[in-house]
């Protein structure tokens, strides 16, 4: 079987994993069922995983798992079995301008931003970062020296995300 | 890995973005669009880590020479992530709020905050 020169083994699997993603996340968008979408997104989350994993970030690509897969998902699932919508009238897509509109608005942005900022980017080829700068070692020493402030900072929006949804799904307090 | 250029993965990150502008735009299901703004947060990420892994000795003028630059990279990753799940937290809760006051979660019906 003859390659061609610039398909790389490398490249084919970064194209493989690449390609589920997009697919994925098209599907996210394109499916009327809401469940269908949540485990397209499923399936994209995993596959990004996977390209965090190719780009040396080991920790990242595990807590993506961790926690878009298991735990943002399992609450996005949750919700809606728990509102039960199921084929809602109202909310199959009809064909509406707004439709062409967005889809030309996107494609709009991802010209205007390719344009602009993927251009001069075209040659980088090798990446520069250190030897095991994804391990849990690293990562976990950076996060509790010099980024200790940000780090408590959110463990305080946490919990005001916890009490706020708590306040917000209660029927009596 | 070696072989694949930084712009395979910006272009990625892009491609995702942008689906996900669209899907907050065209859809209808509030959830729908939750899980869109969630696509275009995780293409960030995406950008972030191409960008820590291909381009970490980029130094920042009057800064001491940012020989971690590849973990600041890393770093704002677990913040969005942060970020994201009490906005997914906050966020359905609200929708289920309005489905208790509504039976109904088009979002083109809403306009409790037009007074």
């Amino acid at each position: 079987m003859n390659l061609p020169e610039w398909l790389t083994p490398n490249l084919a699997i970064f194209a493989t994993i690449g390609g589920v993603a997009a697919l994925a996340a098209l599907g996210v968008v394109v499916l009327n069922n809401a469940v269908r979408s949540a485990l397209c997104l499923v399936v994209c989350f995993f596959m990004l995983a996977f390209l965090y994993f190719t780009l040396n970030a080991e920790m990242l690509g595990i807590l993506q798992i961790v926690v878009y897969t298991g735990a943002i998902m399992v609450l996005f699932l949750f919700v809606i079995m728990l509102l039960n919508l199921g084929p809602m009238k109202s909310l199959i897509q009809q064909r509406d301008p707004k439709m062409i509109v967005g889809g030309a608005m996107g494609l709009a942005l991802a010209g205007m931003i390719g344009a602009q900022v993927l251009a001069p980017l075209v040659g980088v080829q090798e990446p520069r970062a250190p030897e095991g700068f994804g391990s849990p070692q690293a990562v976990g020493y950076s996060l509790f020296s010099g980024y200790l402030y940000p780090f408590e900072i959110a463990s305080i929006l946490l919990m005001v995300g916890i009490v706020g949804s708590i306040l917000l799904a209660k029927r009596r307090i | 890995m070696q072989g694949v250029p930084l712009i395979a993965y910006l272009t990625l990150g892009l491609f995702l973005f942008s689906v996900g502008v669209v899907g907050v735009v065209i859809r209808r299901n509030p959830i729908v669009i939750f899980m869109c703004i969630e696509l275009m947060l995780n293409a960030v990420n995406l950008t972030f880590l191409a960008f820590a892994k291909f381009l970490p000795t980029m130094t920042i003028p009057g800064k001491a020479p940012l020989a971690d630059a590849a973990m600041s990279g890393q770093m704002m990753v677990i913040f969005v992530m942060a970020v994201a799940a009490a906005e997914v937290a906050v966020g359905l809760g609200i929708i289920m709020a309005i489905f208790r006051l509504r039976q109904d979660i088009d979002i083109d019906e809403m306009n409790l905050l037009r007074g």
